[in-house]
């Protein structure tokens, strides 16, 4: 198997006397979807936000493609290629769709030597209306504010921008939360295809049916520890979920 | 297993509220044009002359330059989900200030264009100093700006009157009077009379008295700063990042927009508006004066809001506050002309604001508008 994407190694991050995150290591590798699970407080959103940039772990290592890295803040990891989507989008809804994929990154005319520099709209619009085809994504219009838009096609939107700047790793936190069951499957049908164009997905969820839908490994945490890894074909749900009670854990019969 | 269409199409607006959709963007241009054919038929029934005459468009032109050049900022500042109560004062700051920069420097043997300059450059600088220092509090302290205008605008009160020493600054040369109230051009009606540019005719007595001038500099300038805002407000990426501020906030600082820099810049922005309401208000009086500024700002953010831009946040327009302000204005003259008591304009133009807003808010309703944030 080819080198991991990412790989996580004995992350440790403490919130005073909490250990939010004790001793976990992760590997990710290249198009492959990793369920992230965990009851409300497991610290997988804690870990999540070590690998974007949010919190500076305080022990352990995170290679990405290879390299050794250290985000002190979230555009860092961004600019390094992993980008995260968090359940409220990060996007402006009254703006239209280019606008938001290239919110605070415009593409601009240059006047007078840069003096005078206004908005290329028409060039954003197609460069927006080629990312959402790479994703076959459809919308009616893409300059009408996105306000306009339901839930799947606005996170549609957030990954399509994700996509159109060459992210390299995808985070997506409960993408499907909020979301009428059509409109689910569309969002799960999004990431399997993020997989077959090679961008590796960390998921995190709740929801056993999308673990199950798409995601090539599970891992689950309790209480900040990794206590499981499996391929989605070798386990099934009423397992995960006691792991995720803390009734089981690999871990512990590891080290009894 | 994948099937091509990812995501269903968002249904179309249904033609009815296509149509809602459109009257309440337009209804502001329709209030107006009906407001207009009202006075034009209504005035001469009530005893007053002629509404629609060239004179009377030039005064209500007039009168708006400074609403309007102080609403131009706010609608800036009001897109981003902020607000700006010191304008008020600092246009009566910039008034007093430029008049003392005026007269210190023509009285030191400036030629009059120079010392005109000089006014607009001190204007200028002192209003952006004022809008940098709300900013400043605002951006890197967190305060709200509500409460930062607020405090700021009693801050710039006192200076303005300390500045004035009292009042209002006269001993300005005569000849200032010139830039503040002559015009681009002029139509001087009967017997040898004829269209000019540029400078005045010269004429007197009968013939004066029937010159119409046409776009005054004030008016001129402030069509200047309008269409300066329009163009950064909707061709510029400083225009596009004040729409996305009010519109998410989060949204703007997780995609690297510079936020605090932003805000800090839009208060300067409507500090130096306002401030160049206070310049060209110095001008056309020949005086600075310390309580110019204070009367209009409800005025002023009463034109935006009829303009369609939202307290929330994230919608409006720069020409939404010019027609705001048209209608504020319009309003104001057709009333005076029907001698109707001047207090019921207050009663009027109140009813106006809340029914733009009322009118904003069923369209949301109608059309299931989203709340702004994710």
């Amino acid at each position: 198997m080819s080198q991991p994407v990412l790989s996580i190694r004995n992350l440790v991050k403490r919130f005073g006397g909490l250990t939010a995150v004790n001793d976990v290591s992760l590997d990710i590798n290249p198009g492959e979807v990793v369920a992230l699970l965990g009851d409300n407080g497991a610290g997988k959103s804690t870990l999540i936000k070590c690998v974007s940039g949010v919190h500076l772990p305080d022990e352990g290592e995170i290679r990405f493609e290879g390299k050794p890295v250290s985000f002190p803040k979230p555009i860092d990891a961004r600019s390094a290629g992993i980008e995260t989507i968090y359940q409220d989008l990060a996007l402006a809804n009254n703006l239209d769709v280019p606008a938001n994929i290239f919110l605070g990154r415009e593409v601009k005319h240059r006047y007078l030597g840069g003096l005078i520099n206004t908005l290329n709209d028409k060039l954003m619009l197609t460069e927006a209306e080629q990312s959402l085809a790479t994703l076959d994504i459809q919308f009616p219009s893409l300059t009408q504010p996105i306000e306009s838009l339901s839930g799947g096609q606005r996170q549609a939107v957030a990954i399509a921008r994700a996509i159109y700047w060459k992210a390299r790793l995808m985070i997506m936190d409960e993408p499907t939360n909020n979301l009428g069951v059509p409109e689910q499957q569309k969002v799960l049908e999004l990431i399997r295809r993020l997989r077959d164009q090679g961008v590796p997905v960390i998921l995190i969820t709740h929801t056993m049916p999308d673990v199950f839908a798409v995601a090539d490994r599970i891992v689950v945490m309790h209480r900040g520890r990794k206590v499981t890894e499996k391929r989605t074909g070798d386990t099934n749900a009423s397992e995960l979920v006691q792991y995720m009670v803390g009734a089981l854990d690999d871990g512990r019969e590891v080290a009894a | 297993m994948t099937d091509s269409k990812a995501i269903p199409a968002g249904a179309r607006l249904p033609p009815e509220k296509r149509f809602i959709l459109l009257a309440s963007r337009l209804w502001a241009w329709a209030f107006l044009g009906l407001m207009i054919a009202f006075f034009i038929i209504v005035v001469p029934l009530s005893g007053g002359a002629t509404f629609l005459t060239l004179r009377n468009a030039m005064n209500i032109l007039v009168a708006i330059t400074p609403v309007l050049l102080l609403g131009l900022g706010q609608t800036f500042v009001i897109i981003s989900a902020g607000i700006d109560l010191s304008v008020g004062w600092v246009m009566s700051l910039a008034s007093v200030v430029s008049a003392h920069a005026i007269r210190a420097s023509f009285n030191a043997g400036a030629p009059l264009f120079l010392a005109a300059t000089l006014g607009f450059l001190a204007a200028v600088g002192a209003s952006a100093g004022v809008g940098l220092v709300n900013g400043l509090i605002i951006a890197k302290l967190k305060v709200p700006a509500f409460i930062v205008t607020l405090g700021s605008s009693f801050i710039v009160r006192g200076m303005a009157l300390l500045f004035a020493e009292n009042t209002t600054v006269i001993g300005l040369p005569a000849e200032i009077r010139d830039y503040g109230n002559e015009s681009l051009f002029y139509l001087v009606g009967g017997e040898g009379g004829g269209f000019y540019a540029f400078f005045r005719p010269d004429v007197t007595g009968a013939m004066l008295r029937q010159m119409d001038r046409i776009f005054t500099w004030p008016v001129v300038i402030t069509a200047i700063v309008v269409i300066i805002c329009m163009f950064i407000l909707n061709r510029t990426q400083f225009g596009r990042h004040t729409y996305a501020i009010g519109g998410n906030m989060q949204a703007a600082l997780r995609t690297g927009i510079p936020v605090e820099r932003h805000i800090i810049k839009l208060y300067m922005l409507s500090s130096v508006t306002a401030g160049i309401a206070g310049f060209l208000s110095t001008l056309r009086f020949t005086a600075g004066s310390a309580v110019i500024g204070d009367p209009l700002l409800l005025s002023s953010i009463a034109a935006v809001i009829i303009g369609g831009v939202s307290l929330f946040g994230g919608a409006g327009s720069i020409i939404g506050t010019v027609i705001g302000a048209l209608i504020i204005a319009v309003l104001t003259t057709g009333l005076v002309m029907m001698n109707v008591q001047a207090f019921w304009q207050f009663i009027v133009v109140g009813a106006v604001v809340i029914i733009a807003v009322l009118i904003d808010q069923s369209r949301d309703l109608i059309l299931g508008r989203r709340g702004r944030g994710s």
